[in-house]
Parts: C-alpha cells; structure tokens; sequence
C-alpha cells in the first residue's frame, strides 16, 4: 500500500525572527496581505493557531472575555520551549496569565501607583538618573555599548526606585531576567525564574521585618492582614513587574537609537522641533512593536469574528506587530514618520491587560532619547547596522549589545 | 456632548487622563473620574479620542 502524500495548505511558522529591528519579517508579508482579518500560522510545536493581522479585529477580540489569557488552560498555545518552564510547575505569571475577576482584583491593587499624575512626579528623579548614567557614559568613551551604559541601567534604576528593589543588585536581576526571556529551554527559563523568585522572596521577607519603600514595601505590608495577594502571589507579582520593568523599556531606547540614526531626515525633524517628542515616541513605539507575543489567548468559546468562527480551545494571537502595520488603521504603515499621530497602536495591547507601565515607558523614553540626543548631538552607530545581532523572534525584541561611537 | 466613566470595569491604563487632561483624571486609587460631563468645544476632540483610547469601554461618550 502506498501512502499518498498530501501536503497541508502551506500554513506559515509563527513567531519568524527579524532580519532588521524596524522591519518585519518577510515571512510575515502575506499574512498582512490576506484581506481575511485572522489567519492561521503554525506554532513551533507543529500546534496551529489564529494570528490576528487587523487592528479593529485585534481591539475588538483583546477586549472580548471568551479570550482568556490563563495559562494554565489545557492547549494554551504555547510560543516557544520557554513558556512550558512555569505551566509545568503550575505556575502562573502575576497579572498577564490571569483572568477577571481574579486579574482586576489584583490590577487594582497596584493602578494608584502608575497613575498619570504620579508617574509625572517622578520626572525629576527619571531625568536625575539619565543624567547620571550619561555622565558616566562620556567620561568613559566613547565608544560606548549604549545598552550596558544606557539602555538597560536607566529603566532598571527607575523600576527600582518605583519598587523599592535595592539597585545595588543590577547584577544579578539583570542576569537572570535576561535568562528568563531568553533561555531556549524551558529548563534554562525555570533556573531563571527560580532565581528571581528566591531572589524576591527574601527581599519580601526582609520587608516584612522592617518595612521599605516603594510599591513592594506597601504591597508586603498587606501580606500581615490578609488583604491582596498571597506570599507566592507577590512573589509572581514582584517577578513581573521588575523584570517587564526593565527589559521592555530598555530595548525601546536601544531599538529607537537605531531607528532615528537610520532615518536622518525623521531624526533632524525631531531634533529642530522638540514639542515633537511625545508624539515620536508614539510612532517609535508602533513602528518597534518590541512586545509582540503578549497578545497570546485561548478560546473559552466560540467567537465569530470577520467571518471566521474561532473555536472554543483555539489559540488566538494578537500580533501588535502586524496591527501596528494595518494600512486601515495607520496610513503608508511601512513609513516611519514621527510626525504621525499614532496613539492608537497597540503596542501596550488592549483590553483590560493593557500595559499597567505605559506611562512610564512614555516618560522614561521622552527622558532618555531627549537628553541622550541633547549631550551626545554627534552619537553615531560603531558599527554598520545591518552588522547588529536581533534577539530572536520568541522573545521580546531588541538587542543585547549596541556599539556607538561620538 | 456628556461624557461618563463605569469605574466599575475601569482599569486605571490612564489612556483619557493622558488624551484629555482637561476632561478626565484618576483619583488616589487611580480609577477614572470625571472632571467635566459636559465639556466645552475646545475639549471635545480629546474627550472622543480618549473614549476610542480606552481598552476597557470605562469612557462613554453620547453626543
């Protein structure tokens, strides 16, 4: 008997590596094409999934609760090796691996320290510490490796500060987050985390014997009366916040570098009109799209979308990065224009998970590329751009190493 | 134009205290509140773009 080969329609992998930090994928060309606002992509472990490529589709879906963001859920799509490391252990992230009721209930607890009002009182400190870091980044160079002396230390000061992290350990969490976005093993992401958690599970400890600052030292406080979430719960929790803390708002500033150096005529206009920034943070924000897997979802039912019917137990993932480049929603997408008003991208996602952080990633990058520009006017890239080494694609994007030279 | 906010599903993202300053706010436990139901001409084009900014539906707008 012979065997007839049939080939499956060709279904495209998903997530596929960029080639360029502003560019996406060609792979992805066709899913954008596709006038169908779903399309189905092949995840590493052979499993299939929906892709969503239009923005209205993606607002109205990330606001549906039939998409459940748990997890633990038997057939959760799962992206790549890494993200077994807690499911295995029956462990789920703070907030982003929740569901209502249980997720507002904790978002609330931490929402009055990201507020907007509060997040600008921290403008003087923010621009403290970016001065700080450049001072010892021109005494030092050039050249420089912008993330080592920029990039990475600012967010990582600030997320400390709002915390009450001690930032004498840069080292170490700066380390082991790094391993646990990037270890192509679950077993290498669940070392990682196991030394973030041990790591806060002290620091919350010594909090609970003398209180300390910061959301975490409030957050410990609430531990003794049984109101918020338990010892385990903040542990998540901490992990979460120090890590998407620091990470995402670090290859923002590294990946935007990059970009403006790459489009003179965009970096000049920004430059002869400072009023410019906010908006260009926008645009750097849609354009960049780092965090392009956090629209990952199950199905819980049925749902008809475009025509489509998703499935009850179908992952469903909300690409920000093909959204962002929806011609319906954002004109001539491919074009990066910081004069764009571009503050519907989805970038921080939508629905009740929308990025607790995104205003303080808006300050910090305002901050950092401003006074970046302002004392190194002359910063140019060390090396040819298209020389730099990209994290790969089931991460969050950016890049560990950026040589520059004044 | 009047403008409401369910502080019951607001999720504190802050999108119309940063769209329409002049319109909206977040209180101390950082849930939307309202500053102005009905506001003039000039705040009219932020407060419609802070409704279609926010990711929960917490901001209404009837005109």
């Amino acid at each position: 008997m012979t065997d007839t080969f049939s080939p499956s329609p060709a279904v495209p992998a998903y997530p596929q590596a960029r080639t360029c930090p502003y560019r996406l994928p060609s792979g992805y060309d066709h899913l954008r094409d596709d006038e169908a606002p779903l399309t189905r992509v092949r995840l590493y472990d052979g499993r299939t999934a929906w892709v969503v490529t239009h923005h209205e589709t993606a607002r109205t879906l990330l606001a549906d609760p039939r998409l459940s963001s748990d997890r633990l859920r038997d057939g959760f799509p799962v992206i790549s090796p890494r993200f077994l490391a807690l499911t295995r252990r029956n462990i789920r992230p703070g907030l982003i691996g929740m569901d209502r009721p249980e997720h507002g209930a904790q978002r609330r607890l931490l929402i009055a320290d990201f507020t907007v009002r509060r997040i600008k009182s921290m403008r003087g400190d923010i621009e403290r510490i970016v001065a700080g870091f450049l001072d010892e980044m021109l005494a030092a160079g050039p050249p420089a490796d912008l993330v080592t002396a920029f990039a990475l230390p600012v967010p990582s000061m600030v997320i400390c500060k709002l915390l009450g992290v001690p930032y004498e350990d840069h080292a170490f969490f700066q380390g082991a987050s790094r391993r646990l976005l990037q270890s192509e093993t679950a077993d290498g992401t669940a070392a990682a985390r196991d030394d973030l958690a041990d790591y806060l599970r002290d620091l919350i400890a010594e909090r609970e014997r003398s209180p300390g600052p910061g959301l975490l030292g409030r957050l410990v406080m609430g531990l003794a009366s049984g109101e918020g979430p338990d010892r385990e719960d903040l542990v998540s929790l901490a992990i979460l916040l120090l890590v998407a803390g620091h990470e995402t708002t670090a290859s923002m500033i590294s990946l935007s570098v990059i970009t403006l150096l790459e489009h003179p005529d965009q970096f000049a206009a920004l430059r002869a009109d400072p009023e410019v920034m906010p908006e260009a943070v926008e645009e750097l924000l849609r354009y960049l799209s780092i965090a392009d897997l956090a629209g990952v979802r199950m199905a819980t039912g049925d749902i008809e979308v475009g025509g489509i019917t998703i499935r009850a137990g179908e992952g469903v993932i909300v690409s920000n990065a093909i959204t962002n480049r929806d011609g319906a929603a954002f004109e001539a997408p491919d074009v990066f224009d910081v004069h764009r008003s571009a503050r519907h991208h989805l970038a921080f996602g939508y629905g009740v998970h929308q990025c607790l952080g995104q205003n303080l990633a808006r300050m910090e990058l305002q901050i950092a590329l401003t006074a970046l520009f302002d004392r190194v006017p002359t910063l140019r890239l060390a090396v040819p751009a298209d020389t730099l080494t990209l994290r790969p694609a089931s991460t969050i994007q950016g890049i560990n190493e950026l040589p520059v030279t004044w | 134009m009047r403008v409401t906010a369910d502080r019951e599903i607001c999720v504190g993202a802050g999108m119309c205290a940063l769209t329409a300053p002049g319109v909206f706010d977040q209180d101390e436990d950082g849930l939307v509140t309202v500053l102005r139901p009905a506001p003039g001409d000039a705040d009219r084009p932020d407060a419609r773009q802070a409704a279609d900014l926010c990711p929960s539906g917490a901001v209404q707008i009837t005109e």
